[in-house]
């Protein structure tokens, strides 16, 4: 016996995928050129599956502001906020996203993962109840799994669904309900606010993860929340710094009166290392930017647009009607095709994220593209461009 | 045990899954027997819970590997609520 002989199944079907030429597994960016394009394996590619939403991974205040903090406070805080490693700009950092949500208190967490981790596991006590979406992230669900509460599951974006199972949960019981904005396979939003409305009808807490909605839904860019006018049934916000913001880390907000006593209850805050000094300059900045992006967030969308217009209109077979984010997801019939389709794809120097199984909901195979406000419109052809000679290339048959 | 009327209840609601037509016992499991994956298992939890009007919480699911499992953990839920 030997402890990695249970994964024996998952070996063989990853061995089992057909690639020849490259493998969306062990992709390494050699030179990375711009928000929108690197080199890999020699070749000039066009990067479209990055998360790089707001094209902030190169916005020279944050750039400046990092190497500086560098210069100043060093390459890392080695320590927890709750010892050594709070600074004065993580403390800044807070304020800034309070003040970008328009509410009272903000934690920064080392990751957006171990935001949702802390968070949820730091709510769900013994005696209370997690609601979760079926499709949720897997931080939601491991933040479920860290939790002493009873998680009830409901069928994905399914306001009806969410509603039988609240009624049967026991009235006076604490309960959280736990929704994405946009989810982030297939690049769909959230009926959020019937989700929020219900959830409140019911008595219960909400958090709303805006992982992949951050930046370019909403007036302020906060949300799909924000979008449909209804901040006020969220009770926690949890964001990631590793999409729009264009770095690395987690935060939630909350108006909250007894929020902060979860800095010394929420194990994922506590038992880790605070993010470096530079990567907080920088998203500090980035934040800025975005409360300041009008111009990149119209581009986004028009990007977004296009893309899903002209592979629409190519006749592939797209996740949703219209763009209701930048993520363009397109479903491939099986994995044979989904694999020797990415491979060709990026032959042809089109980087996007294959998702399958178990990222993926109802074992779809996914070519998942994901847009930058930095992407020219010449780009946004080319990739179609490019999607369409692959279709020829692998014989995928494309609808009429 | 759980009462003959659950697990036919159940039966029932497992019948369209039931794709090798294997025969329904008690002790039939979900995983190995079936070859339910986890996809067709959330959609079956969620029938279930209609049917007898409950919630099986997610952190019970590991624990039900079969029938009879899931029959008498319904009845608890039932006769709790
Ligand atoms: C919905 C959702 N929440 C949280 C995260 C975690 O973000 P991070 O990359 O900061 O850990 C992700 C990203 O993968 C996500 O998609």
């Amino acid at each position: 016996m030997d402890l990695l002989d249970k994964f024996d199944a998952v070996a063989e079907l990853r061995a089992s995928l057909p690639f020849e030429k490259a493998d969306p597994f062990t992709v390494v960016m050699d030179e990375i050129i711009s928000e929108t394009e690197a080199v890999i394996g020699g070749r000039r590619t066009i990067l479209a599956g990055t998360n790089n939403y707001m094209g902030m991974t190169f916005n020279e205040e944050a750039i400046t502001a990092a190497k500086q903090a560098l210069d100043d406070f060093g390459t890392g805080t080695t320590g927890s906020r709750s010892l050594n490693g709070t600074y004065a700009s993580h403390k800044k950092l807070e304020q800034t996203i309070a003040d970008f949500y328009g509410m009272e208190h903000c934690m920064v967490f080392s990751t957006g993962y171990q935001a949702n981790l802390g968070m949820i596991s730091a709510l769900g006590g013994k005696d209370d109840y997690v609601i979760i979406d079926a499709d949720s992230h897997a931080s939601i669900y491991d933040g479920c799994s860290m939790s002493n509460a009873t998680i009830v599951r409901f069928k994905h974006n399914d306001v009806e669904n969410m509603e039988r199972r609240l009624k049967r949960l026991p009235e006076d019981a604490c309960k959280l309900v736990v929704i994405e904005g946009i989810y982030s396979m297939l690049g769909d939003a959230a009926p959020v606010k019937e989700l929020l409305e219900v959830a409140k009808k019911y008595g219960c807490m909400t958090l709303v993860d805006e992982a992949h909605s951050m930046g370019f839904c909403g007036e302020h860019g906060r949300g799909v929340a924000e979008a449909e006018g209804v901040e006020h049934l969220v009770d926690f916000y949890v964001g990631t710094f590793s999409k729009s913001v264009g770095t690395v880390g987690g935060f939630a907000v909350s108006n909250h009166p007894k929020f902060d006593v979860l800095r010394y209850t929420s194990r994922p805050y506590i038992f880790t290392a605070s993010p470096p000094p530079s990567v907080v300059a920088g998203a500090i900045k980035a934040i800025e930017a975005i409360k300041n992006g009008g111009n990149r967030r119209a581009h986004l969308w028009e990007n977004a647009k296009r893309l899903h217009a002209g592979l629409k209109e190519a006749g592939f077979d797209l996740c949703t009607d219209k763009a209701e984010s930048p993520i363009i997801a397109v479903h491939l019939p099986d994995a044979m095709i989904g694999t020797k389709f990415w491979e060709q794809l990026f032959l042809e120097g089109v980087y996007v994220n294959m998702a399958a199984p178990p990222a993926t909901p109802a074992g779809m195979f996914l070519m998942r593209v994901s847009v930058c406000a930095q992407h020219t419109t010449e780009q946004i052809d080319e990739i179609i461009k490019r999607f369409k000679i692959t279709a020829e290339k692998v014989g995928l048959e494309l609808k009429a | 045990m759980a009462k003959a009327e659950t697990i036919e209840k159940i039966y029932e609601l497992i019948e369209p899954l039931n794709k090798k037509g294997i025969d329904l016992a008690p002790d039939v499991t979900f995983a190995s027997d079936l070859e339910l994956d986890s996809l067709t298992v959330m959609d079956l939890v969620a029938e279930i819970e209609d049917e007898f009007d409950i919630v099986l919480p997610l952190n019970l699911l590991p624990e039900l590997e079969t029938i009879a499992h899931v029959a008498d953990a319904v009845e608890k839920i039932v006769d709790k609520g």
